[in-house]
């Protein structure tokens, strides 16, 4: 591709840069939605930096006294754990591991059920039939039991919970994303570009694909949002990694203490921060939804 | 390689059959015709009568309940039906067959600006690199009276006429043999159909594409066709020259037709429709497609589909008595004729 194709490329991705940005002003939640993204994100990205303990540390206040289960204070903001390890700066650590798997997995996923229902939309008929039978069969599969049978297999390793989340979230964003790619295949311009000799593969990824990229970025938000829950759910569940932190592991410890009545912040900063991070993708692929679906909008 | 006096395209006996939850449907039947090099080759009938079947079976672009046979079907002496699907699209589609739609409003993909869909079809059959290929759609647009600049436009912003000139810029792309134009001035006011007309017959004279032009409208296939196919019911019912058809028409059909146009000589003189509605088609043909509705029908239209005659050098009628044309076109000027 010539430089101009380069200039060009980026000329549209300003363009579509800009879009974004006025979808995501567009109303006060979605804002709000952004720019906690936007905190957890760098939270995320600096964890190492930004935690003041080691997560796993038996921390001494400034008298010399063991910490254990100090309440939120200036020197342990979100208090401590029984054994003593700094909440605050096991919270930050997490974060990095929950949006790890949200973005990972989301991503995966959308990736995986924009592919099987745009081939599926497309190509109808058999394709259709089968990819969709696998879909519906995915539908009746109940994570919990799916995910404990996979971990028991495998073991309690990062890979297999995103593995797990993968596997039984992309069905949804399948059979939207087919249901649109069917009704798009209709258009008369996908039948001009068969005219122009266009290959089926041109047709799916140049034609129908950007029609149905605003439901396509919609649904990825989604699986972001229950990708971290359904991690959260799994390690409260004690199916997390053993070897990293997370905020649902993080109240699978609380359980395992045994101090859920007593220590109040050891149970209140995770789960807000997990409400908080959810609503908030939720908020952003509001603001997305009334672009994929204009009846949602204010008139 | 064919010999140059050859047809471009030649056409045996094409029948298109849907399957529909009412039994087959015959879209079209034993449709025969050629078209030569450099020739405009017009198709006329009223909505329903198989032209933009017709066409598609061509590009093989029909729906998927839709099956095509013929006994011959060559364009340049390659036999369009046995190519394999790949071949077709890449060998055929767009480089040697292109094709104007029906409504250039639809056709273009609204996410992508038109010189992107302008040069997909360059860069899908040529080696051409991004630039080469603009430049050639700058050229195209040149051709076809648009402003290159436009060609960084997102089809919405472009009115139903220009849209109509990008397509058929995007239709001369690869200089292709023939260019299929499926009723290309439909939906665009007299002085932008004007403007496309004269725009096509400029490109006519400067290229060496043939042209098959299908439209409902008798007086824009006058004006642009060599030689006319009048359809009805799936069927040719009379082809010939321009001249021959409207100076000597054979076809009760065509009569009627001539009747329900207005013409400068005869301004101020009522227009005569043709009662009736055009047949569903449904299940195999016994008839003249046309009997129902002819008022020179008789026992013989109704129990046999009439063969093509040829009564003229190049002018093929389908009609049980060609021999009383002479008859029926004084009877057809009368408005009592077609009323009883």
């Amino acid at each position: 591709m010539s430089s101009s194709g380069a200039s060009h490329k980026l000329h549209g991705l300003r363009l579509a840069l800009g879009e974004h940005y006025r979808i995501i002003n567009s109303n006060k939640l979605s804002q709000f939605g952004f720019w906690v993204i936007v905190v957890f994100t760098v939270i995320a990205l600096l964890a190492p930096w930004l935690a003041p303990y080691d997560p796993w540390e038996m921390t001494y206040d400034s008298e010399g006294n063991f910490a254990s289960l100090r309440p939120p204070s200036w020197e342990f903001p979100m208090g401590t754990t029984h054994l003593g390890y700094d909440l605050f700066s096991q919270l930050i650590l997490a974060t990095r591991t929950t949006l790890l798997i949200g973005v990972v997995s989301g991503f995966i996923s959308i990736v995986i059920g924009a592919n099987v229902g745009l081939i599926a939309g497309y190509y109808g008929g058999k394709v259709d039939e089968v990819l969709m039978r696998i879909t519906d069969i995915l539908y009746g599969m109940p994570f919990l039991p799916f995910i404990i049978v996979l971990i028991a297999l495998f073991g309690r390793k990062l890979e297999f919970i995103i593995l797990a989340i993968v596997l039984i979230i992309w069905r949804t964003s399948a059979r939207v994303i087919r249901a649109q790619a069917m009704s798009i295949k209709q258009r008369q311009f996908i039948q001009m570009a068969k005219a122009r000799g266009a290959s089926d593969f041109r047709i799916i990824y140049f034609h129908i694909l950007p029609n149905v990229m605003p439901l396509l970025l919609l649904y990825a938000a989604f699986n972001i949002a229950w990708s971290i829950i359904t991690e959260a759910s799994a390690s409260f569940l004690g199916f997390g990694d053993g070897e990293t932190i997370s905020w649902g592991g993080m109240l699978y410890e609380l359980w395992l203490s045994g101090k859920t009545r007593v220590a109040w912040w050891w149970f209140a900063s995770p789960s807000v921060c997990i409400i908080l991070l959810v609503v908030s993708l939720v908020f952003v692929s509001r603001a997305y939804e009334e672009v994929a679906n204009p009846r949602l909008r204010k008139r | 390689m064919s010999n140059p006096q050859d047809p471009l395209l030649s056409v045996r006996n094409l029948g298109v059959v849907y399957n529909t939850s009412q039994g087959p449907v015959h879209a079209v039947s034993n449709v025969s015709f050629d078209v030569r090099e450099n020739e405009v080759f017009g198709i006329a009938g009223e909505s329903g009568c198989g032209k933009s079947t017709l066409i598609k079976a061509l590009l093989r672009l029909l729906a998927e309940n839709g099956t095509a046979t013929a006994d011959r079907c060559t364009y340049r002496g390659r036999a369009l039906m046995d190519m394999d699907e790949e071949d077709f699209r890449r060998e055929i589609l767009w480089q040697e067959i292109s094709m104007v739609p029906q409504s250039a409003m639809a056709s273009f993909n609204p996410v992508h600006r038109v010189g992107d869909q302008v040069i997909e079809s360059i860069q899908a059959h040529r080696d051409d690199s991004r630039a080469q290929a603009m430049e050639r759609a700058a050229e195209l647009f040149d051709v076809v009276g648009l402003e290159p600049g436009l060609l960084k436009s997102y089809p919405h912003e472009f009115s139903g006429g220009m849209r109509q000139r990008a397509m058929i810029a995007m239709a001369l792309s690869l200089d292709p043999g023939l260019i299929i134009m499926d009723e290309p001035t439909t939906g665009l006011d007299v002085l932008v159909q004007e403007r496309i007309l004269r725009r096509i017959r400029e490109i006519r004279s400067e290229l060496k594409s043939s042209i098959i032009l299908i439209t409902h409208d008798i007086a824009v296939i006058a004006e642009m066709s060599d030689r006319i196919a009048i359809m009805y019911g799936g069927e040719i019912m009379e082809q010939a020259s321009a001249i021959d058809l409207f100076e000597n028409p054979h076809h009760p059909y065509t009569l009627g037709l001539k009747n329900a146009f207005p013409s400068i000589t005869t301004l101020g003189t009522e227009l005569i429709s043709i009662p009736g509605s055009p047949p569903t088609l449904v299940g195999p043909v016994q008839s003249c497609p046309f009997a129902p509705r002819c008022p020179f029908d008789d026992a013989i239209c109704h129990s046999a589909n009439p063969e093509a005659k040829e009564i003229a050098e190049g002018h093929i009628v389908r009609c049980a008595h060609s021999a009383d044309a002479a008859r029926f076109r004084e009877l057809a000027k009368e408005k009592s004729t077609w009323l009883s």
